[in-house]
């Protein structure tokens, strides 16, 4: 079945591709060239316009990764964790993953590289990397692209969305794969 | 909330930094950092571009409207503040497909177009609405059936079976969606009741 699952998500954007220009074109008359220009136009300046948020926000992110302050928060948070058997390699993942993707895709690798892919933590970071999104980089990138300046509570519901993924991926994984 | 995190980042990083006394660390890092989200913006331009034109040749193809149409009990009930026939939810729905399968490039256009028409029904252009609320919950939860990304990483290190957590990760991303959908709700409620 995931064979299968994994097989439709590859066709999916070959198949999109070929699909929209067909259908607007001959049932639509859609002048598809011109109407794919117009739209790509806004990509440009889309993107330059989220450059100030984007530093911003990894410059932040990049101080506090690198002088060491987040491994000091980590090993404060050990004993609290360790209480309830949380493994202590992969601990670093739950608080990288929702400031940074990057910086919790190369720990994953770190994680596989270390332990094995198909080791229980090898499979407990993986599932942890698939279950959320970088809350931090969203709502940079999403509320940035408007100009939204307060958020209101998204900020809140984001991270213990993350959170509750956290626990949801570490109880999942010990009882599907064991501990 | 986001001015505290970001301050709170930074401080204690530079704190960090002086009590190990190598204060030229920050330099570096917020340099660094500089740089990669430059790098981040200039890799969206080809993902934007691209995905921007897709998408315009959907909409007048009216192609969104159908989709739409297609998935209203859902929008109703995630975006009840939301006209059901308003092209944001075209955008939206599109944005919440994009990412099930496991298109996160893809998303990211939709769910920026999505923003930019649910920025025209806002009445407070620099507050977020509660829309955009449940739009930026949904995509921080981001409920993914393939997490394609991971299991490309999980092949390159040679595993047995590479898509073997994909079970685990739709269980994981399901409740974080859940618990994100539930919150918002619940603090939608309560500014409501505050008026």
């Amino acid at each position: 079945m995931f064979e299968a699952i994994s097989f439709l998500s590859k066709m999916l954007i070959p198949a999109l591709l070929a699909f929209i220009p067909l259908y607007a074109l001959f049932f639509r008359r859609v002048p598809v060239y011109e109407s794919f220009v117009e739209g790509a136009k806004e990509g440009f300046p889309t993107a330059i316009q989220l450059i100030p948020h984007l530093v911003g926000m990894m410059v932040a992110v990049s101080i506090f990764r690198e002088t060491g302050a987040l491994q000091f928060y980590l090993d404060l948070l050990k004993p609290a964790l360790s209480l309830i058997r949380f493994p202590m390699e992969v601990l670093p993942l739950g608080l990288l993953r929702p400031i940074s993707g990057t910086g919790a895709l190369a720990f994953t690798e770190s994680i596989f590289r270390t332990h094995g892919p198909d080791s229980f933590l090898g499979r407990l970071a993986a599932t942890m990397q698939g279950s959320t999104d970088t809350t931090l980089y969203v709502l940079t990138v999403y509320f940035g692209a408007v100009g939204i300046r307060r958020s209101l509570y998204a900020v809140k519901v984001g991270l213990t969305a993350d959170l509750a993924g956290v626990l949801a991926a570490w109880f999942i994984v010990n009882a599907v794969f064991g501990g | 909330m986001v001015n505290y995190i970001w301050l709170f980042m930074i401080i204690s990083g530079v704190v960090a930094a002086a009590v190990q006394g190598e204060m030229d660390v920050v330099t570096q890092a917020a340099l660094k950092g500089a740089k990669e989200g430059v790098a981040v913006c200039i890799g969206l331009i080809s993902i934007l571009v691209f995905w921007l034109g897709m998408m315009n040749m959907a909409r007048d193809a009216g192609l969104l409207e159908k989709l739409s149409r297609l998935l209203r009990p859902v929008a109703r009930f995630l975006f009840p503040g939301v006209p059901s026939d308003h092209p944001a939810m075209g955008y939206i729905l599109s944005n919440m497909s994009a990412n099930f399968f496991g298109l996160g490039n893809a998303a990211t256009p939709m769910g920026l177009k999505a923003m930019e028409e649910l920025q025209k029904l806002n009445p407070n252009s620099k507050t977020a609405s509660p829309a955009m609320c449940t739009l930026l919950a949904l995509n921080t939860s981001s409920l993914t059936l393939i997490p394609t990304t991971v299991i490309g990483l999980r092949m390159e290190h040679g595993s047995a079976q590479p898509t073997e957590i994909i079970g685990t990760a739709v269980f994981a991303t399901g409740c974080s969606t859940l618990v994100a959908v539930a919150l918002d709700r619940w603090y939608r409620r309560r500014q409501e009741n505050r008026g």
